[in-house]
């Protein structure tokens, strides 16, 4: 079996354009402003976090495919550009046949609506431009035409969790030789439709839009220093497993925590949702961070965005592995674990690596006696997870001034 | 574990169909549906599930659907939360269970292809949330039943067994791309049996989505006739059950047939014509074929995607005669879309069915309304009910977006 790493991240959210945005919305720790979105036939607005405009225009949004295109795909084509950057510079890396898992739940609904309103209008006059961009492979389609050097795609729906099948699925054309390196990506858009079904789901949730992508390679020369570990069983929900057996079971399978790891979970803010899978980490003491309680709802792009945190985590902070934990809305509990290994392309930033001993013995090597160095996580205030690792960072940066 | 497998075979396991559910609008089950398929029976009627009086098109092939469905675990709620996408999809899943003889299982794949899922559920949610904003009766069941995942779940409950679902929404590939998904989790080693289908039923949003596109065919849908002028929009769903060779053999099963090949790659030419000269499709039935080891000219019939789209057809058929080569002038090829029309997300599954019952019942799908080749078509169609000796079937499935499928099946004798 071959080692499967990760080549590069990429992020848009509510936060930003890319991984840097979410990076800082997470450090600062407080949720994001809200935005309304108008319900026809209510004088009420619905909640949402929505993602601001670029700086500037991006460039790829030039390609002529993507001329007519929904955000979703410009969501899912600038999170895939930014995982793809370091590859692409890589000289080795010239050539290569990528592959693409695209996740989706609610997927083209901005489109599938103005489609569907012209159809109930007259289905004589309703656009046939638009049409073709309410597929669930739109957004796969496109980004395949703008990297050029797609040779297999996939999209999947399902619910957030079916983010890690996804992994799986790239991790497996990987080891199958399909594909040189893979992006798998969770992207999402949002309108007023989303924003209302969800309140009949969730009533304290806020729906966000936006895409998290991570590049897998089997190439460790292209890798940033992150080896993906482990995927659990996907804990699918039945009559005979409920929501929260199913994250108990995911809980176990990636078995005991070390007092170095973070934990990326998927808390948002609503005691009813989360009961499962606060019930399945309680006996959690590491660290741990919350994106959801930041950014939003994000749907599946939510579960992109957990993995992207936690992998930024590895490369940014000083923690040795993290837990990624899917508990879905209603399909199944799914979790994953990442390492820090060897060779990090990143800069030093902790004593262990600044000896080189940054491998995965340091795991074992962050005993109890060093645990005092990272914050215990409490739940129910994501900033104070990060908020040490931050003084920590900002410290060393100051010595290095001086 | 999904990563890293458990097990890795020290050579990939041969891969079997156990169990076959096909549901279309020529009938509920194989003996239907093996009987109109043979006579090439067409399945067309007037819509009757939605108004299409401002239609350009006003012709589909409809399912006739059970007033109430054969018992299962399911109870009354999921009965009553079941569309038309769900009961089709319960319907196909239990025919397949039966079939295979398999029993409660756990950690058993289901992996499905859909493009529209439960969208009835949404049609409906939205048409309530615009014409009555303030009335919220069952807009949560919609919330939560329009999403595939959820009808899957119905699968798993019906038939009283747990696993993981993978959904596959590649468009119109999204049936192929399924069963070859299922297909490669089994030569992996990552399950030995896996339950896996496609299915999708008509709606008014994809009726209109198509009809505004121009790409139905006002006529007859005739795919590969030069004089063809579009697609019928059907619905229907298909599952089929997987296991390798040593576990059918271990409980005696009777095997339908065997799958040997898949290939699938994406078409970027454009979002929703396929290049051409057909390349990725040249490409993926090379793929299938050096997957299954086979030649085309071990190739006894091949199932089209064959829309009756011009750009389809003609790219698949630049594509079937420069994949086949000499063997061209005479491989049998035909579109069963002409029969019962194109089932979206259900195609690639339900035209898997259909080549097993060409191997076993060996006999050729013929396309009855067929008159003038395409200059591009280099093979026959088969254009008459015939008996045939079939022992290898590749069935290409190609959708919006550039996902194109081969599946290659073979006949156990």
């Amino acid at each position: 079996m071959s080692k499967i790493f990760v080549a590069g991240i990429g992020a848009v959210s509510p936060a930003g354009w890319n991984v840097a945005a979410l990076r800082d919305a997470l450090d600062k720790g407080e949720p994001l402003p809200v935005q309304t979105l108008a319900r026809p036939g209510w004088e009420k607005p619905l909640r949402a976090r929505l993602v601001p405009n670029p700086p500037a225009r991006p460039e790829f949004l030039a390609h002529p495919r993507l001329r007519r295109t929904s955000p979703i795909t410009h969501y899912a084509a600038a999170a895939a550009l930014e995982a793809v950057t370091g590859l692409r510079g890589h000289p080795a890396a010239k050539n290569l046949r990528l592959g693409i898992v695209a996740c989706l739940q609610s997927g083209c609904v901005q489109y599938s609506c103005r489609f569907y309103e012209e159809v109930l209008k007259d289905p004589a006059t309703a656009s046939p431009l638009i049409f073709p961009e309410t597929v669930y492979a739109a957004p796969t389609s496109h980004v395949a035409a703008l990297l050029e050097n797609v040779v297999v795609a996939c999209s999947m729906v399902g619910d957030p969790s079916s983010f890690l099948l996804g992994v799986a699925l790239g991790a497996q054309w990987l080891e199958n030789n399909c594909v040189d390196a893979c992006l798998v990506i969770g992207a999402e858009e949002t309108n007023w439709i989303t924003a209302d079904a969800l309140r009949h789901l969730d009533r304290s949730a806020i729906v966000a839009a936006g895409a998290g992508a991570l590049c897998l390679c089997l190439d460790s020369r292209w890798s940033v220093g992150i080896e993906l570990t482990t995927i659990t069983d996907a804990h699918t929900y039945s009559a005979k497993l409920d929501r929260a057996q199913a994250a108990q079971a995911m809980r176990q399978q990636l078995g005991n925590n070390s007092p170095g790891d973070l934990l990326c979970d998927g808390l948002g803010i609503s005691p009813r949702t989360d009961a499962a899978e606060r019930a399945a980490w309680g006996d959690w003491s590491g660290s741990r961070v919350s994106p959801k309680r930041i950014l939003g709802e994000g749907l599946m792009a939510a579960s992109a965005w957990q993995c992207v945190a936690a992998c930024d985590a590895l490369a940014e902070k000083n923690f040795g592995a993290a837990n990624i934990s899917l508990v879905g809305s209603n399909q199944q509990a799914v979790g994953a674990r990442i390492l820090i290994c060897p060779p990090p392309r990143r800069r030093a930033t902790s004593s262990h690596e600044l000896t080189g001993h940054i491998d995965h013995r340091r795991e074992r090597r962050v005993g109890p006696g060093q645990r005092a160095r990272f914050s215990p996580g409490i739940i129910s205030e994501c900033r104070l997870a990060w908020r040490p690792l931050q003084s920590r960072k900002r410290r060393q940066a100051g010595a290095g001034e001086s | 574990m999904l990563f890293p497998p458990t097990s890795s075979p020290a050579a990939p396991p041969r891969v079997v169909v156990t169990g076959a559910g096909i549901v279309t609008a020529l009938g509920l089950g194989w003996k239907p549906n093996a009987e109109g398929f043979r006579v090439g029976c067409r399945a067309f009627r007037p819509v009757s599930l939605f108004d299409v009086s401002r239609q350009r098109v006003k012709v589909a092939a409809e399912v006739d659907l059970p007033a109430t469905l054969p018992p299962s675990r399911l109870n009354y709620r999921q009965l009553a939360r079941l569309d038309r996408a769900g009961k089709m999809l319960v319907l196909a899943a239990q025919e397949a269970w039966q079939q295979a003889g398999w029993e409660s299982a756990e950690n058993l794949p289901l992996v499905l292809g859909t493009t529209a899922g439960g969208m009835l559920h949404g049609e409906a949610y939205y048409r309530q949330a615009l014409r009555q904003p303030s009335r919220q009766r069952q807009q949560a069941t919609r919330a939560i039943h329009y999403q595939p995942q959820v009808q899957a779940r119905m699968v798993l409950d019906a038939l009283n067994y747990s696993g993981p679902i993978t959904i596959i929404s590649n468009a119109c590939a999204s049936g192929g791309n399924a069963i070859g998904h299922a297909f490669d989790l089994i030569r992996l080693g990552q399950a030995e049996r896996v339950v896996a289908g496609g299915y999708d039923a008509l709606g008014e949003m994809v009726f209109s989505g198509f009809d505004s596109l121009q790409a139905l065919s006002p006529t007859v849908c005739r795919p590969f006739d030069a004089r063809r002028d579009g697609l019928a929009l059907g619905e229907g769903a298909a599952i089929v059950n997987l296991e390798t060779l040593e576990s059918a053999r271990r409980r005696g099963a009777e095997i339908l047939g065997e799958v040997i090949g898949y290939g699938t790659a994406i078409d970027q030419h454009h979002l929703t014509q396929p290049h051409p000269q057909g390349h990725t499709t040249l490409n993926v039935m090379r793929q299938a074929c050096a997957n299954a080891r086979v030649t085309p000219e071990e190739i006894d019939y091949v199932n089209a995607h064959g829309t009756g789209t011009v750009l389809n057809d003609n790219s698949e058929a630049l594509a079937i005669s420069e994949w086949a080569g000499r063997r061209a002038a005479t491989l049998p090829v035909s579109s069963t879309k002409a029969s019962i029309g194109h089932l979206l997300g259900g195609a690639g599954a339900v035209e898997a069915v259909i080549s097993l019952m060409t191997l076993r019942e060996q006999w050729l799908p013929p396309e009855i309304e067929f008159e003038t080749p395409d200059p591009a078509c280099k093979f026959p169609i088969v254009q008459k009910p015939q008996d045939a000796s079939v022992k290898v079937v590749l069935s290409n499935s190609f959708g919006f977006g550039g996902v194109n499928a081969s599946l290659i099946f073979r006949r156990w004798a």
